[in-house]
C-alpha cells in the first residue's frame, strides 16, 4: 500500500512538471498547444540517449530542457511569424517531433536499466532510502520551478505575458509585441514539458517513441481536477493547485487500476474525465434551464 | 504635432464588397488640439483612429507625429506615444488580472520590459492616489480582478491607464457610448479634466452632435471617407447643432434625416 502511495506520488511530481507547461500555455497564454505530446517524448529521448551512451545525467537533463525550449519556439514561430493556427501549428510540431525522435534514440526505445540518472546519483549523494530518493527529487524539482514559475509571472515581462492570454489587443495598445510573448511563453512551456519528458523516463528507466501519446489531455485532466478541487483565486493558490491536480490525477489512475482496469483503457478513462470537466458547465445549464421550465418560470423573467 | 498626408484605407480590395474607407485623408493637429470628431456610421471614424495607432496599415500616405514618420511602424512600438481608449470597456483592461497589475503594465507603456519584479510599494501607493481622483472608490480595491468592476470603473480605469505616462496623443473611440447616461456624464468629465490637466493632445469621436461642439477645442466632421468639415475658434462658438447639421448635410450631399446623428443630437 505504502509502495503504492509514493508511486503515485513520484509520477505525480514528475508529471507535475509537465502540467506546469500545459498550464502556461493553455491557461494563462490561452493557446491550445498540442506540442506537448511530442516534446515530452522529446524530453525522455534526449536524456535516454545520452545517458545511455554514458553521458552525464544531469547535463543529460538539462540538455532535454534546451530541446524542449527549441521545439516550443517552432510552433512559436509558425504561429506567430507564418501565422498557422495555434492548434495546427502544435500538431504540425508534433508530428515533425515523432520522427525526430526516433531519430534521436536510432530506433523506438531505450533502456536505461541499471544506469547512472540522476535518480540514482542524487539518492546516492545524499544517502536517501532509495524507495524515497524519486520523491525527494520530485518536491525539490518541482517546488523550484513552480517558485521560479511564479516570481517570473510576477514580474515586468510575466505581466505582459499574462495580459496576451488575457487580453492581446489591449497589451498591444500598451506596446509590447504579443507575438513575441507567445513565442516565449510556448518555450518556456515545452522547457518544462521536456524535463518532465526526461524525469519520467529516467525514473522508469526507459525512453520509447509512444511516451507522449495523450500527454496534453492528461495534462488538461490534471490542471482541470487541480483548479476544481483547490481553487484559482490567486496565482499561488492556482499553480498550487496545478501540482496537486497532478498528483491527484496519477492517484485516481493508480487507483482505477487496482480495481482491476486494463493499463490500455487509460487514454480513454483521461479522456472521459476531461470531456466531463468541460462539459459540466452546458449540461449544468441545461439542467437549471429544465427546472426552470417545470416551475413554469421563463428563463428570461 | 500629428500630421496625416493623403492617408487611404481601401477595406476587401478587388472584390465587390470593396470599400474606400479612407479617400485621402489629410488633417493636421497642433500641440494641445482637443479634437471631437464625428460623422454617420462607416463615415471612417475608427478606421481613421486605427490607422493612426497602427491597428493596421494605410493602403496610401503619410502619419507624422511630432516630425517622425510612424506610417511604417507596428502598433506596439507607436504604443509608446498614442493612449487608447475603445468603446467597449471590456477592450482595454486585462479582466483575470488585478486593478494594480493592470496599472503597472500601463505605467511601463512603450518601455522595455524586463525581469524586474512589476509591482513595488511605492507604486502602489502612488496608483492609490491616482485612482483616488477618479473618485469611484477604487483606491481601496487594487488587489481586486478587474472583471468584478462595472463597465463604467472599468472605462474609468482604461482612461486612467491610457494616460497615466501623458502619451502624446490620447485616441478615444466613442468611449462613452456603451455607458449608462449618468456614468457616461461622469467619464466624460474624467476626461475633459485629465486633458485639461496634462494639455493631452486629443482625439475623441462622438456620436452626439451637441457634445461635439461643446466638449474640447476643435471639430472634425467625417463622410464616406473624407473630412468634410474642420472648425475651430470663433467659427466654432457660434456654430449650434442644427447648423451643424445643415453644414454636413451640404457638405455631404445627403441628409442626416434617417440617421443616428440625428438622434443622439436629441
Amino acid at each position: 500500500m505504502l509502495d503504492a502511495l509514493t508511486g503515485t506520488l513520484e509520477q505525480g511530481l514528475l508529471f507535475a512538471l509537465m502540467v506546469l507547461g500545459v498550464y502556461l500555455t493553455f491557461r494563462i497564454l490561452d493557446f491550445a498547444d498540442l506540442t506537448v505530446d511530442g516534446s515530452f517524448t522529446l524530453g525522455g529521448a534526449i536524456a535516454a540517449s545520452i545517458i545511455f551512451a554514458g553521458g552525464n545525467p544531469w547535463l543529460a537533463t538539462v540538455v532535454a530542457l534546451c530541446g524542449g525550449l527549441l521545439a516550443g519556439a517552432v510552433t512559436g514561430i509558425l504561429n506567430t511569424t507564418f501565422r498557422i493556427t495555434p492548434l495546427l501549428s502544435g500538431i504540425l510540431t508534433m508530428t515533425g517531433l515523432y520522427s525526430i525522435n526516433l531519430r534521436v534514440m536510432g530506433r523506438a526505445n531505450i533502456s536505461l536499466l541499471r544506469a547512472d540518472t540522476v535518480i540514482t546519483r542524487f539518492t546516492s549523494a545524499l544517502h536517501l532510502d532509495p524507495a524515497y530518493g524519486t520523491v525527494v527529487l520530485g518536491l525539490i524539482v518541482v517546488g523550484l520551478v513552480g517558485v521560479a514559475l511564479y516570481l517570473f509571472l510576477k514580474t515586468e515581462i510575466g505581466l505582459a505575458l499574462q495580459a496576451t492570454g488575457d487580453n492581446e489587443q489591449m497589451i498591444r495598445a500598451l506596446g509590447v509585441n504579443t507575438d513575441r510573448m507567445k513565442l516565449l511563453g510556448l518555450a518556456l512551456s515545452n522547457g518544462m514539458v521536456s524535463l518532465s519528458g526526461a524525469l519520467v523516463a529516467q525514473n522508469q528507466q526507459f525512453a520509447d517513441a509512444g511516451m507522449g501519446i495523450g500527454m496534453i489531455i492528461a495534462g488538461l485532466a490534471s490542471v482541470i481536477i487541480g483548479e476544481a478541487l483547490i481553487g484559482t483565486t490567486t496565482l499561488r493558490r492556482t499553480i498550487i493547485a496545478v501540482v496537486c491536480g497532478s498528483v491527484i490525477y496519477r492517484g485516481v489512475l493508480a487507483l482505477v487500476l487496482r480495481l482491476g482496469l486494463a493499463p490500455t483503457d487509460f487514454k480513454l478513462l483521461t479522456a472521459l474525465i476531461v470531456i466531463v470537466a468541460l462539459a459540466s458547465p452546458q449540461v449544468k445549464a441545461w439542467w437549471q434551464k429544465g427546472k426552470q421550465r417545470q416551475k413554469g418560470v421563463s428563463p428570461d423573467a | 504635432m500629428l500630421k496625416l498626408i493623403g492617408v487611404s484605407k481601401i477595406f476587401a480590395g478587388n472584390t465587390i464588397n470593396e470599400k474606400l474607407a479612407l479617400n485621402d485623408v489629410s488633417l493636421s493637429l497642433a500641440e494641445g488640439d482637443f479634437v471631437t470628431l464625428v460623422g454617420s456610421n462607416g463615415a471612417g471614424k475608427s478606421t481613421l483612429l486605427n490607422v493612426i495607432a497602427g491597428v493596421f496599415p494605410p493602403d496610401g500616405g503619410r502619419i507624422f507625429l511630432d516630425e517622425r514618420d510612424i506610417t511604417d511602424l507596428p502598433e506596439y512600438q507607436r504604443a509608446g506615444a498614442i493612449g487608447r481608449v475603445f468603446q467597449n470597456p471590456l477592450q482595454g483592461t486585462a479582466a483575470n488580472m488585478t486593478v494594480e497589475e493592470n496599472l503597472v503594465m500601463a505605467w511601463k507603456r512603450g518601455q522595455r520590459r524586463g525581469l524586474r519584479k512589476a509591482i513595488h510599494f511605492k507604486e502602489r501607493a502612488w496608483f492609490q492616489e491616482e485612482l483616488k481622483k477618479l473618485g469611484l472608490g477604487l483606491e481601496d480595491r487594487l488587489t481586486a480582478k478587474v472583471g468584478l468592476l462595472s463597465g463604467g470603473q472599468r472605462q474609468a480605469l482604461t482612461l486612467l491607464m491610457a494616460t497615466l505616462t501623458r502619451p502624446q496623443l490620447l485616441l478615444l473611440d466613442e468611449h462613452t457610448a456603451s455607458l449608462d447616461p449618468r456614468t457616461a456624464e461622469v467619464v466624460l468629465n474624467l476626461t475633459c479634466q485629465i486633458v485639461n490637466e496634462q494639455k493631452l493632445t486629443t482625439i475623441m469621436v462622438t456620436h452626439n452632435l451637441e457634445q461635439a461642439l461643446t466638449v474640447g477645442t476643435r471639430t472634425v466632421m467625417m463622410h464616406e471617407g473624407k473630412v468634410v468639415l474642420d472648425i475651430q475658434g470663433a467659427e466654432r462658438k457660434r456654430m449650434s447643432v442644427l447648423d451643424l447639421m445643415n453644414l454636413f448635410e451640404k457638405n455631404s450631399g445627403t441628409s442626416l434625416k434617417s440617421d443616428r446623428v440625428l438622434l443622439a443630437a436629441k
